[in-house]
């Protein structure tokens, strides 16, 4: 069967490509304004409180508030931040993490119209590298926030922001290597469907899924990428304790809103590639895009559980185990899983 | 290529479009009663010492460069690791010497202290 291109059917593919984008935007808007709303519940019960009840039930209707709310509040910019950089911040923080969503598979292929169309916004041959791009580029965002603010605590949370998320972009990116060279392709529809064949070839009951192999690099990309989206224990760019807000100190309205969709966004989406590398993406006992939510919601309620469990930890122990600790240990992790592939070959 | 990549420039364009219009949106919806004190920056209600604009560690600078060499390590990997398969003993070889030099590189930058924060 064909696969459903601009060239053989125009139409039709710039119908289900809008249709596509629409629905996932809509649904990674969805999760971010929902993930708010079950981060204040979860926490607030782990506090052995109830979390937001009064607006809808159980507090539902929270999020809708909330962002009307913020839509209303008065959009203050600092008489002495330099305009342009702090108005495009907050937008340049924002886009990045939600367009990383472009390469994640949320299904297997459907038919239409006698047409192969993969359920994915943009099958990329090279998905890792134009994630791996766009984490860089919400580096700048936070760079710019933090010193366009013209605020001691914004610069001080921007510079430790930039210095912090390139350290563990590097880990992160090297632990992920392990995973091409099993799956020896970049596309994440390649890695998705490498994963679907019986664990090593042998194991009937267990499907491929990298965690078995990769159990290490598991971990470090997991851990790696909670530091690179700056939550706790590894919120240091934000410490209330000490830097009131970090970089989003001055801002106000929806552009501190924009901020706080990006932190949550970018949560969704280090989810669904932690899922998408190592717990096998959409495949899964349920219809495809279920399971893909399933494990993306189970990856949100780890984030608020560490959250709810653990002290910040300090900057010197941040650095030390991103440079010492986790680049060693990524790349020790691709030297012996080429031996073991070599071996066995 | 315009199949793959019109998708991401369509959601480019969206994702653009709904940050512009919140801001300018809650900008032409919200109230604006400014005051000197209200645009400030903020230092605990108390009045500014000095300026924002100051000198910061080296040590930042130090990471940064760091980071470009070992990202550009990152770079030169991703190739390798997919075709790793097919180059066999002697890929790997090329590639495990060409970590052996970075890892002499990092040994070096942690002897040196650059990686220490006290």
């Amino acid at each position: 069967m064909p696969m459903l291109s601009l060239s053989n059917a125009p139409l039709l593919f710039l119908g289900i490509m809008l249709a596509k984008i629409l629905a996932v935007f809509v649904v990674v808007i969805l999760i971010v304004a929902y993930a708010t709303w079950l981060e204040r519940k979860v926490i607030g019960h782990m506090q052995a409180r109830l979390g937001p009840m009064e607006t809808g039930w159980h507090g539902l209707l929270q999020p809708i508030a909330d962002g009307l709310k913020l839509f209303f509040k008065e959009d203050i910019i600092p008489s002495q931040a330099s305009k342009v950089p702090f108005i495009l911040a907050p937008m340049m923080i924002l886009v990045p993490a939600f367009i990383t969503v472009a390469v994640i598979p949320f299904g297997p292929d459907i038919v239409i119209g006698g047409y192969q169309v993969p359920m994915q916004i943009a099958d990329l041959n090279v998905g890792i590298l134009y994630i791996l791009a766009m984490a860089g580029l919400g580096v700048y965002g936070i760079v710019l926030a933090g010193w366009s603010s013209n605020s001691k605590y914004s610069l001080l949370g921007g510079i430790r922001a930039s210095a912090q998320m390139i350290s563990y972009e590097l880990a992160a990116g090297l632990a992920i290597v392990s995973v091409f060279m099993l799956a020896e392709t970049l596309s994440l529809r390649g890695i998705v469907a490498a994963q679907m064949t019986p664990l090593w070839g042998v194991i009937d009951f267990l499907p491929n899924w990298y965690i078995f192999s990769q159990p290490l690099a598991f971990a470090l990309f997991v851990v790696t990428g909670i530091a690179e989206i700056n939550r706790t224990p590894f919120d240091l760019p934000e410490a209330e304790s000490e830097l009131v807000s970090g970089f989003c100190t001055e801002y106000s309205s929806m552009k501190y809103a924009l901020f706080f969709m990006a932190e949550y966004a970018n949560m969704v989406v280090l989810s669904a590639i932690a899922t998408t590398l190592f717990l096998g993406g959409w495949h899964g006992p349920f219809p495809g895009a279920i399971n893909i939510l399933l494990k993306v919601f189970c990856f949100m309620f780890f984030f608020i559980w560490l959250r709810a469990t653990f002290p910040r930890v300090r900057y010197d122990q941040l650095m030390h185990m991103g440079w010492k600790v986790f680049l060693p240990l990524a790349l020790a992790n691709i030297v012996v899983t080429a031996v073991v592939v070599l071996l066995q070959q | 290529m315009l199949d793959t990549y019109l998708p991401i420039l369509v959601l480019i364009s969206i994702a653009v479009a709904f940050a512009i219009g919140s801001v300018v949106f809650s900008r032409l919806i919200g109230q604006k009663k400014p005051s000197a004190v209200k645009l400030a920056p903020y230092e605990c209600g108390m009045p500014l010492i000095g300026s924002a604009r100051e000198r910061v560690s080296v040590k930042f600078y130090l990471v940064a460069v760091t980071f470009i060499v070992f990202d550009i390590e990152v770079a030169f990997l991703y190739p390798w690791a997919v075709v790793f398969k097919q180059l066999g003993w002697y890929g790997a070889g090329a590639m495990g010497f060409f970590i052996f030099v970075l890892v002499i590189g990092l040994i070096y930058e942690w002897k040196k202290g650059a990686l220490e924060w006290e």
